[in-house]
């Protein structure tokens, strides 16, 4: 496979306005002539879908939701970096793109986050335009606190629902473009093939998830905006819906899949209290602005956290990373949380978790301030584990949140399969090994609102003229028949194990082996182990029911099949990766003191894997990443 | 704990539908209501019984895909809580639930306990909106907006659209879900320019599909965002200006 990242010659900062200009254009009048997919219609998809409908394209969404609003971006909590430098804090574009790139452990490109952070700005205008009821400040200006990995106040927030109200306005832009008329939106409609013509992306089968019709779609080009795939370890911050599917079947018809390994494991979360559990309960980060994490300094402390007296507790993270405190970035914060527990430190019942205590803070500013930041935060805490976090502190621990991994893309957001793209945190592009907090909305809305509007013109441009394929081709008869045939096989195995309980054991193999920390024999273990699962799963998993009524399970069964190819495909990527670097931390590659150790001079790369057949070795090809503006460094937030 | 489930089964919309009653036994007290339900359906499918189908995505309150009728309640028991949010610590062993769909006419059931809640989209399509083409913004700190009218636009904004305040009244009314939308953007200076004729159409969608408001107040009260009535009573008072202001203008 040959990888082009196509990155615009030119100084760093000029990049993309020169880019911007070679691009060829397409002229209004012919964007009419012209269709484009969009799958998924959470930030990226629905501001994606949005702006082309505007821009006079014929546009086709696509959710497997009842409706765009519920996608998971709305569960993001804590806010969105931009580099407005409101604050007066020192605060620019370089700076951000230099956070950015430092906190992702030098595992990404320069040119696409200096071009993420030039955007960010742009992003809050639209957002505040649209009615995004931003927190502000008596003088009635936009308000901004801290995030992890950066010593500048530059995250703009809507209490702890910031990723809803975000959702909501790109929702309400797309609701604006179906009312014109230049959005036709399909819900409950999964897809399950990209269609390719001569080579390129030239439409996708979905089914309906109502009536298990399969139909298909055709277009001048495709958008993927599915999102990212941490649900295979299946205990994790995401919705019970969010998968890989659209990607992976994207990667098995020839997109190369980057970095899979890189997932993010962040550090607040509630600890999981049981066997029976479907999903983690992310507490934002933006907790970590007033909070303080500790742990008795004697593991055997059976005491309640208040009588514990200062003394004889440790701010570990004050104390390992005086400079960033507890606002250290999130890979660096999960393992100290991990190494903690793991020495004996845990609190709480089953001794699985670290304290966030607000006490400091509420006698600093009062309860009815910190009720002001982070009040719904606090109810749902107590919600769920019966606990006034006013009274005694959270209990928190690391959990699976997001995928900086995801399709391999060039600086047009085009991935290796010609016409299709993929936006958000479906593609791989500008987090590394590691995301900084209030950056994935960031990137969703950049991708969506300010990139791809413009990237995906330079690649319509020389098709004016061309119609797309008629969709009974026999591209399309044949991706239609692969996912009739997917559907019946799962529905005819009849064995005697839910698909939940096939994922939960995946999950776990996933996250024993290839979770906060990996090494070589755990991972070959856990590769044999998922192979072995996988087996079984297609021999064993029992789906009930029929293909033309709404059949959860069945929906589910599609997804956990793709979870395990793509589980296998995270310890290669693993493996093949002989250093430590952001959320990638390879027990055998630390320093002295515990931190993850790179190696530059091997492995200064994107991995980006092709499909060689299910349970094959994938082929792998280098996309080697030069830095020419940031000097390598350890990493230290000391 | 154990628990008793009834359920109300329906295999489609035009199938006939009953209650089914199922034991969850030995579910642990922290377990979340949905949680208790994918337990049961894992169960269920071991004993070869198709699962309950119903809605949920985020788990955490904020996606508003999850709703169902919890002993007569929308979301069940607690106050402000979505029914992913409801854990069973709240319950007593040996408690039956119920749990039935939501039941308006504004959302016509689908299976089990999904409902089509679609009207709600067309509602939003029609103006729920500010008209601003994506890069056509102005600088954002250039309109200050004082922090008493965002905050209170926030907490309109804060709907999930899960549509308890449908279930919950009488009526089958949406104003509650319609007027939070609509006093979020009427209140803020970028809500201005269509104030109006924005107000006029959600609202004339809005009894395309739903029934009238009489000020039950049930809506709040089952919303687990616990939105204000008071926004219906901005709704009104736009409604009620939009018929001369309108008019005006054409």
């Amino acid at each position: 496979m040959q990888l082009d990242a196509k990155i615009p010659d030119g100084p760093l900062e000029e990049k993309w306005d020169n880019h911007r200009f070679s691009m060829r254009l397409v002229n209004p009048n012919n964007k009419r002539k012209f269709s484009v997919i969009v799958v998924g219609t959470g930030l990226a998809g629905a501001s994606a879908a949005a702006t082309l409908g505007e821009l006079g394209y014929n546009v086709k969404a696509f959710t497997y939701h009842d409706s765009p609003r519920r996608a998971h971006s709305i569960a993001a909590q804590g806010g969105i970096n931009a580099a407005k430098n409101y604050q007066g804090d020192g605060d620019s574009v370089f700076r951000l793109f230099h956070d950015t790139i430092k906190g992702g452990d030098y595992r990404s490109r320069e040119a696409n986050v200096y071009r993420l952070a030039q955007v960010s700005v742009d992003i809050i205008d639209q957002c505040v335009a649209q009615g995004v009821p931003f927190a502000r400040d008596y003088g009635g200006l936009l308000d901004n606190r801290s995030f992890g990995g950066a010593q500048v106040s530059r995250t703009f927030y809507a209490k702890g629902q910031t990723g809803q109200q975000l959702l909501l306005g790109a929702y309400q832009a797309l609701m604006r473009q179906v009312d014109a008329g230049s959005v036709e939106l399909h819900t409950k409609s999964e897809m399950l093939e990209v269609v390719k013509v001569d080579g390129e992306a030239r439409g996708i089968v979905v089914r309906n998830l109502e009536t298990g019709e399969v139909t298909s779609h055709a277009a001048h080009a495709v958008v993927l905006a599915t999102g990212g795939y941490a649900s295979a370890y299946f205990l994790s911050t995401m919705a019970k819906n969010s998968n890989v599917t659209a990607a992976w079947r994207a990667h098995r018809k020839g997109a190369a899949f980057a970095n899979p390994s890189f997932t993010q494991i962040h550090p607040t979360c509630i600890p999981q209290s049981g066997d029976y559990q479907s999903k983690l309960t992310l507490m934002s980060e933006s907790l970590r602005n007033d909070g303080r994490i500790w742990v008795p300094a004697d593991p055997d402390d059976e005491r309640a956290p208040a009588d514990i007296p200062e003394a004889e507790r440790d701010y570990y993270l004050e104390r390992i990373y005086p400079s960033f405190g507890n606002l250290a970035p999130r890979d660096v914060s999960s393992r100290a949380a991990k190494r903690m527990v793991d020495a004996g430190h845990g609190v709480g019942p089953r001794k699985n978790g670290v304290y966030l205590d607000f006490s400091d803070a509420v006698g600093r500013l009062g309860q009815d301030k910190i009720a002001e930041r982070y009040g719904n935060l606090f109810e749902m805490y107590q919600k769920i584990t019966n606990e006034n976090p006013y009274d005694v502190p959270m209990r928190i621990y690391p959990a699976p949140h997001y995928a900086m991994g995801g399709l391999w893309v060039d600086y047009n957001l085009m991935t290796t399969i010609p016409g299709l793209f993929s936006i958000g945190e479906s593609n791989f592009s500008d987090h590394g090994a590691n995301r900084l907090g209030a950056s994935a909305l960031m990137q969703g809305l950049a991708d969506g609102y300010f990139v791809l509007p413009y990237t995906i013109g330079d690649y319509l441009a020389p098709h004016l003229g061309e119609s797309p394929p008629p969709t009974d081709h026999p591209a399309f008869a044949e991706a239609e028949a692969e996912v009739r045939d997917k559907v019946n096989g799962l529905l005819s195995v009849n064995g005697t194990r839910s698909v939940d309980s096939f994922h939960r054991d995946l999950g776990k193999i996933v996250w024993d082996y290839c979770g906060m920390a990996r090494t070589e024999q755990g991972l070959e273990k856990a590769r044999s182990e998922i192979q072995a699962l996988r087996d079984e799963y297609h021999k064993d998993v029992r789906v009930l029911g029929e293909n033309e009524t709404i059949n959860q399970s069945l929906e589910k069964a599609g997804r956990v099949a793709d979870f395990f190819e793509l589980a296998e495909l995270m310890t290669i990527d693993a493996l093949d990766r002989n250093e430590s670097c952001g959320g990638h931390f390879r027990e055998e590659y630390q320093t002295d003191e515990g931190e993850a150790l790179r190696d530059d001079e091997h492995y200064a790369y994107v991995a980006a894997w092709g499909f060689e057949g299910t349970g094959e070795d994938p082929s792998l090809t280098k996309e080697h990443l030069a830095f020419e503006n940031v000097k390598l460094a350890t990493r230290s937030y000391k | 704990m154990d628990l008793t489930l009834r359920v109300w089964r329906q295999p489609s919309p035009d199938a006939p539908g009953s209650f089914e009653t199922y034991p969850a036994e030995d579910i642990d007290e922290h377990a979340s209501l949905l949680e208790m339900l994918d337990i049961v359906n894992d169960r269920l499918t071991e004993q070869g019984v198709e699962p309950i189908a119903f809605d949920s995505d985020c788990r955490e309150g904020i996606c508003g895909t999850c709703g169902v009728m919890v002993d007569g309640k929308a979301h069940g028991p607690m106050e402000n809580t979505a029914a992913c949010q409801v854990h069973l610590f709240n319950y007593r062993d040996g408690d039956t639930i119920t749990l039935e769909p939501w039941r308006a006419r504004g959302f016509p059931l689908r299976k089990d306990l999904i409902v089509d809640r679609s009207a709600f989209d067309e509602i939003i399509s029609a103006g729920g909106y500010v008209s601003v083409n994506t890069g056509s913004a102005p600088e954002a700190n250039l309109t200050p907006v004082d922090k008493g009218t965002a905050d209170l636009a926030f907490d309109a904004a804060a709907c999930i659209g899960c549509g308890a305040c449908v279930a919950a009244c009488p009526n089958g009314a949406a104003h509650l879900f319609t007027s939070a939308k609509l006093s979020q953007l009427n209140m803020l200076p970028q809500g201005q320019p269509e104030r109006y004729a924005r107000t006029q159409r959600m609202v004339t969608i809005m009894e395309e599909y739903f029934g009238s408001c009489t000020n039950y107040g049930e809506c709040q009260a089952a919303c687990p965002q616990d939105i204000s009535i008071d926004f219906i009573a901005m709704m009104n008072k736009d409604y009620r200006k939009s018929k001369f202001r309108n008019r005006r203008a054409s």
